[in-house]
């Protein structure tokens, strides 16, 4: 399979201030050594709990770091394959990277402040085709009208603002957005989670369709499992600010081997009377503070199978026999039936 | 608005002669607007039994949260207001008390958590002054027992080292552990009806199991004798609640137990939405069921059914009048012309 985009030992580090100087206290290590590949037209979800480092992540990948928290530092290498070669979207400079920003676009969570309230949403989805495109006012407006109705919203509707939408409506022209300049990668951050679920399935079945119809990567990020899971053709799972378990999608869902990815996938509840609260890991306290990170494994407080050197040596990730990379020399240990097949109940 | 008088009792057990603990009788809310007066609630009627978990799930802009302010009393008043119908707790309608008289009653019998902890805990005080205030006000007891009654309380909840963490502020508390100071806020006084509006909706996926877990685990201790559980998480209602509401548009679209409305739904609406789910009974990457259209909002309800702009199996009649809650042999309930047969 062709990659698309590769990260290598992606690190990203906030600095925190305090004292009356405001000089700096300390580190937030968001992102601690991250190595992937996302291969193209496939979707990567990209899941874990808060503080995960998963939003992070995602905006590396668009380069907004840098403009949105300064004094961030970001090692390591993200290559995005475009069709003149690999580039390191960290190395390239605000002028660069404008280029880049039309074949790597963004959907957000929140579809009520991604959008501005003083466009129309006209405007809003022809803003990206005067920046990055040459057409002219007439082609353009024909395009947004195209846009509009590829998402499913009537081509009328240009001249109306945002506060006459509702969130599924405003979710779809942020889709529109992204899509006007035609993207070879969307990251999505978190698309559906602010939407009603009776809206949420319609968003998931319009990003299938439009991935199939355009051949678009994804790289989404959720904290849904289900509906990663859904959407996913491999999913990466985040803890603490490490990659900890990646795989095809069924094979971490149903049957993951990193005790985190455990914990995380039976606290999944799902919609069956009873549940699977019996077959629950319960994991014990609170994830750490990224400001603190345990020393060796992080999850290695709260693992059910923690042994003594795992709060000395960081685990590689390694490759098992089912093909997944899992970062835990000990994943044998776990009792299969903890989890098991608890995700793989009919329904 | 037009709601047709309903005297039925949305749970209908008549299997069971245990008296409700709550029981909700024809509720009305309508809120003031630019455009009008807008009917938030209506016609809804169920019972809470002592010792049950009854979860009422929508979407936004169903409903229920509303419902769940109208027992509390603590619907803002203006725009909102109570239109019509009776709360019955202990044989008082609520609804009918003075403001001092519902202080008694707020806090100490009838208790509530909300979503958002940050904000429902006051910054300023530490957490033990408020767990003891909640008890003082409420009870004639010194301050030393008010500070063990709260210390008890809050490592009932599972706050480690709750006795030296008395002094600590909200902020110093975690997403999940201020869920849990504000579940022993509510269960201080022990009251008999725990209403939990979306407790864990702002919580990762692993907390909330772990505070699901402890309101079962409390309910069954008799901690919180019942608890109504308001949640847009049809998943999570299914894991912990024995019976279910359904509500959509400001009415009560299906009702009946946990079993009957996962197994078998009746109602489009409901069916849709469990069909709508991703999840390990869906074929990854195929297309959802997805309920088309959008929830309507409370200031445009179509006329006749609630769901007749979106439902799949939609009739003429369904524009022009809104089929009354049909009940089943089952004891569920529904409202939907179609099972207008087979109903008893």
């Amino acid at each position: 399979m062709e990659p698309l985009l590769e990260i290598r030992n992606l690190s990203v580090r906030f600095p925190v201030w305090g004292g009356v100087l405001r000089h700096k206290v300390g580190e937030v290590r968001a992102v601690d050594d991250i190595t992937l590949t996302v291969h193209r037209g496939e979707t990567l979800g990209l899941v874990g709990e808060s503080g995960c480092g998963k939003t992070t992540t995602a905006k590396a990948i668009c380069n907004l770091l840098s403009e949105m928290s300064p004094g961030v530092i970001q090692t390591g290498q993200i290559l995005f394959y475009t069709k003149k070669g690999p580039v390191d979207i960290l190395a390239q400079n605000r002028r660069d990277m404008r280029p880049l920003r039309a074949q790597i676009q963004m959907i957000f969570q929140d579809p009520y402040s991604s959008l501005n309230p003083r466009m129309t949403i006209g405007s809003t989805i022809e803003r990206p085709l005067i920046l990055h495109t040459r057409l002219s006012v007439k082609d353009r407006r024909r395009r947004v009208s195209e846009l509009l109705d590829r998402v499913g919203l009537p081509p009328e509707y240009s001249n109306r603002y945002p506060h006459e939408f509702s969130g599924g409506q405003r979710q779809r022209i942020g889709i529109a957005r992204a899509l006007a300049v035609e993207p070879e990668l969307i990251v999505a951050d978190e698309p559906v989670s602010a939407l009603d679920v009776s809206v949420q399935s319609q968003v998931i079945n319009l990003l299938q369709d439009l991935q199939n119809e355009f051949g678009l990567t994804y790289v989404f990020v959720a904290h849904d499992l289900s509906v990663v899971h859904h959407i996913s053709d491999r999913i990466a799972v985040m803890y603490l600010g490490n990659l900890v378990e990646l795989g095809q999608s069924s094979q971490v869902y149903h049957d993951p081997l990193h005790p985190y990815s455990q914990a995380l996938l039976s606290a999944v509840p799902q919609p069956i009377p009873g549940g699977n609260r019996h077959r629950r890991v319960k994991l014990q306290g609170e994830i750490p503070s990224p400001l603190d990170k345990p020393t060796g494994c992080s999850f290695h407080p709260r693992c059910p199978i923690a042994q003594p050197d795992c709060s000395v040596n960081v685990p590689p990730l390694e490759k098992k026999e089912t093909g997944q990379l899992v970062a835990c020399p000990y994943s044998s240990l776990v009792a299969k039936s903890a989890v098991g097949d608890s995700n793989k109940t009919p329904s | 608005m037009s709601s047709a008088p309903e005297k039925q009792d949305t749970t209908a057990r008549q299997d069971s002669p245990r008296k409700p603990l709550l029981s909700v009788r024809d509720l009305e809310v309508q809120f003031r607007t630019d455009h009008g007066p807008a009917t938030a609630v209506g016609g809804v009627n169920f019972e809470l039994y002592s010792g049950e978990m009854l979860g009422l799930v929508g979407e936004s802009g169903s409903g229920k949260t509303v419902t769940a302010l109208s027992v509390m009393r603590l619907i803002p008043d203006p725009p909102g207001k109570i239109t019509g119908g009776k709360v019955l707790f202990e044989d008082i309608d609520l609804l009918q008390l003075t403001y001092s008289q519902m202080r008694r009653i707020r806090g100490k019998k009838i208790a509530m958590i909300f979503q958002e902890p940050m904000t429902a805990l006051n910054p300023v005080f530490s957490i033990g002054m408020q767990v003891m205030e909640t008890v003082r006000t409420h009870e004639k007891v010194t301050r030393k027992e008010a500070f063990e009654r709260a210390v008890d309380m809050l490592t009932a909840v599972g706050i480690p080292d709750a006795r030296k963490r008395m002094g600590d502020y909200p902020h110093q508390f975690s997403g999940g552990m201020r869920q849990r100071v504000m579940i022993a806020l509510a269960l201080v006084c022990h009251p008999q009806i725990l209403v939990a509006d979306e407790p864990t909706t702002a919580l990762d996926v692993t907390t909330q199991a772990q505070i699901m877990d402890l309101m079962i685990e409390l309910n069954q201790k008799r901690e919180a004798a019942a608890i109504l559980l308001i949640t847009h998480d049809l998943a999570v209602v299914a894991e912990t609640c024995q019976r279910v509401i359904v509500m959509y548009g400001g009415r009560v679209q299906e009702s009946g137990t946990t079993e009957h409305i996962f197994n078998s739904p009746r109602h489009p609406y409901t069916q849709g939405l469990l069909r709508s789910l991703p999840g390990p009974h869906q074929k990854p990457k195929s297309r959802l069921n997805a309920i088309a259209g959008n929830v309507p909002s409370i200031l445009d309800m179509p006329t006749g059914c609630r769901f007749c702009t979106r439902c799949p199996d939609v009739m003429d009649r369904c524009h022009r009048e809104e089929p009354p809650l049909h009940a089943l042999a089952n004891g569920q309930l529904v409202r939907c012309h179609l099972l207008e047969e087979e109903a008893t």
